[in-house]
């Protein structure tokens, strides 16, 4: 009796425990379900305007669902609102930049990092020091030459610049990965014939293959994500990239046409969160690796 | 064995590429930059010596000044929002979620790697007033407010502006504290609370001291973006109403590239980069001294 008493009791203290803890536990809940509408509201709202008509925008309650789900505004948006146009800029301009930058960037990494030689720890201060610098700081210059070679009316001044300044972080990142990896890994490859070049491309790289994506991952939405650079290398309609396009998109048609933008923005907005989705995790590694550079 | 390392020519065939990128597009840029904060003009007019001009005028401008106040004003809000918010939802992760805190984790990370222009775009309808009364405003109207033409004045499309941009990063200073809380031994705790400390007394005395340096870290990186904000005003309020809302990235841009003043731009953009250095070795030195009092 005794023996079959204690456990019936102990699990009715467990259960009224867990019942306690679950109310104790309900503002917390509440708190999280606040701040998820609070987050994912707004968006929920732009998908939904950009399926409802002019019309729809300005006569009905704003929380309105829209009556019909084509996509419409969307092809408004793509065609006449130049956004074709746009995001093969972007892609220009970005994709070129990021090769470069992580090929330059984890070739300097390893040579800070893994070679010696007299110098490397100031050559690594002055790559850091590119870090703190402002963009605002060589805008002019730069605008000046792109402008005096010819440059301008193209969309090498944004690969170059992207390019730039990218460098700092990504060598500083890759020197990072590169100082946990033993030095004698490189040594024995080298010595075995490779030479110091041959081992870099041949075991450094492909070893570093995961912190290279996540490097490249965090640059993408930089630059991606951009706009002071390319606004101010971009002189004409044609040569806009996606958030330039944006930005002057509502002065296209005259007066808002309010599905078109909201198409607009959420061709920019889910295209990332699709990215977000699938890689999420490695994104916010890469994000919080890329901040703490303090 | 070291000599294998430290072969010349495979150093200079590392290292140089990206010290040549770097030091071409972005260092003597900056030199350059410095030089034409002694000048007047631009690159399309040419350009005229004119001495300590520049900084006499920066100094009486009182659009500066004003640039100057609205950039501290809003780091400092924009600052104190991020982390203190970012923090609570890191102690909420660590302490009361647990486990199951990756997900909520996931979903509020989410907005900082859309593109700013694209929120800019999505927070102006979320708070407009006409043509079409945004949810904002009919959730004001609903409780029985009149609606608040919230882009009308400073005062009001500042407190969008800081919405926004804590909306954005929020959830990003949430992981990025997370992953110092979550370094916190848990016996080191389990102590604290045999000892009898509430939840209170554990977050003041044991935690806090201990996330002291990862929040430090994230006030300066805060800071360092906040003080250089520029995409996230140029999309939502343009500087407006007149210039309310300019801070000095803006300012720099407009003197720049709309007045084409490369000189006084230049000037401005040295400001802003002192003011970074300044705000960062301020703090850097604030938190060191405290830690030693604490």
């Amino acid at each position: 009796m005794t023996l079959s008493a204690a456990p019936s009791s102990r699990a009715r203290t467990l259960r009224q425990r867990a019942r306690r803890n679950r109310l104790r536990r309900l503002p917390a809940h509440l708190l999280v379900a606040l701040l998820l509408l609070v987050v994912i509201g707004p968006l929920v709202w732009l998908l939904l305007g950009s399926f409802k008509t002019q019309r729809e925008f300005l006569d009905e309650p704003v929380w309105a669902l829209p009556t019909q789900w084509n996509f419409d505004n969307y092809v408004t948006a793509w065609t006449t609102g130049n956004f074709s146009q746009y995001v093969l800029n972007s892609v220009i301009s970005v994709f070129p930049a990021l090769f470069l930058m992580l090929l330059l960037g984890s070739a300097a990494g390893f040579a800070l990092e893994v070679l010696v030689w007299k110098g490397r720890n100031g050559v690594l201060l002055l790559f850091l020091a590119g870090i703190m610098v402002p963009l605002q700081m060589i805008l002019l210059p730069l605008f000046t030459v792109y402008f005096q070679t010819g440059l301008t009316g193209t969309l090498w001044p944004l690969v170059i610049t992207y390019t730039a300044a990218g460098l700092p972080l990504t060598v500083f990142l890759m020197a990072a990965y590169f100082r946990a990896v033993p030095r004698e890994v490189f040594e024995a490859a080298a010595l075995d014939g490779a030479g110091v070049i041959r081992a870099f491309f041949l075991i450094g790289l492909p070893m570093m293959r995961n912190a290279v994506f996540t490097v490249g991952l965090v640059q993408f939405f930089f630059y991606w994500n951009d706009l002071l650079i390319a606004l101010t290398f971009t002189n004409s309609g044609s040569l806009r990239t996606l958030q330039v396009g944006l930005l002057n998109f509502t002065g296209q048609f005259g007066t808002v046409e309010y599905g078109p933008l909201f198409a607009a923005i959420c061709i920019n907005v889910f295209s990332m969160l699709v990215i977000y989705l699938v890689l999420n995790q490695r994104i916010q590694k890469g994000l919080v690796a890329g901040s703490v550079k303090g | 064995m070291k000599q294998v390392l430290g072969d010349k020519r495979a150093i200079l065939t590392l290292v140089g590429p990206a010290l040549i990128v770097y030091t071409v597009v972005m260092l003597v840029p900056v030199m350059w930059s410095l030089g034409y904060t002694f000048f007047d003009g631009n690159a399309i007019t040419g350009f005229r010596f004119t001495g300590l001009d520049n900084f006499t005028r920066l100094w009486e401008d009182t659009k500066v000044h004003d640039a100057f106040v609205f950039t501290l004003k809003y780091a400092a809000v924009v600052t104190v929002g991020q982390v203190l918010i970012g923090y609570g939802l890191a102690l909420l992760y660590v302490f009361v979620l647990r486990r199951y805190s990756a997900t909520v984790r996931t979903l509020l990370f989410f907005p900082i790697v859309l593109p700013t222009v694209a929120v800019g775009l999505l927070f102006q309808q979320l708070f407009s007033i006409a043509p079409q009364t945004g949810p904002v405003n009919s959730f004001l109207n609903m409780l029985g407010f009149a609606s608040i033409d919230w882009f009308g004045d400073g005062g009001s499309a500042f407190v969008v502006i800081a919405v926004m941009d804590i909306w954005r990063s929020m959830g990003f200073y949430g992981v990025l504290l997370y992953a110092g809380l979550v370094d916190i031994p848990e016996d080191v705790l389990e102590a604290a609370r045999t000892d009898g400390a509430g939840p209170l007394r554990l977050v003041r005395h044991v935690v806090l001291p201990l996330s002291w340096p990862v929040l430090v870290s994230a006030v300066i990186f805060s800071i360092n973006g906040t003080l250089k904000v520029f995409d996230s005003i140029m999309a939502l309020t343009d500087g407006g109403p007149g210039t309310s809302t300019s801070p000095l990235t803006l300012y720099m841009f407009q003197t720049s590239f709309t007045y084409g003043d490369y000189g006084y731009g230049s000037s401005v953009a040295l400001l802003l980069t002192l003011l970074c250095l300044v705000v960062t070795v301020f703090i850097f030195r604030a938190s060191r001294r405290d830690l030693t009092k604490g």
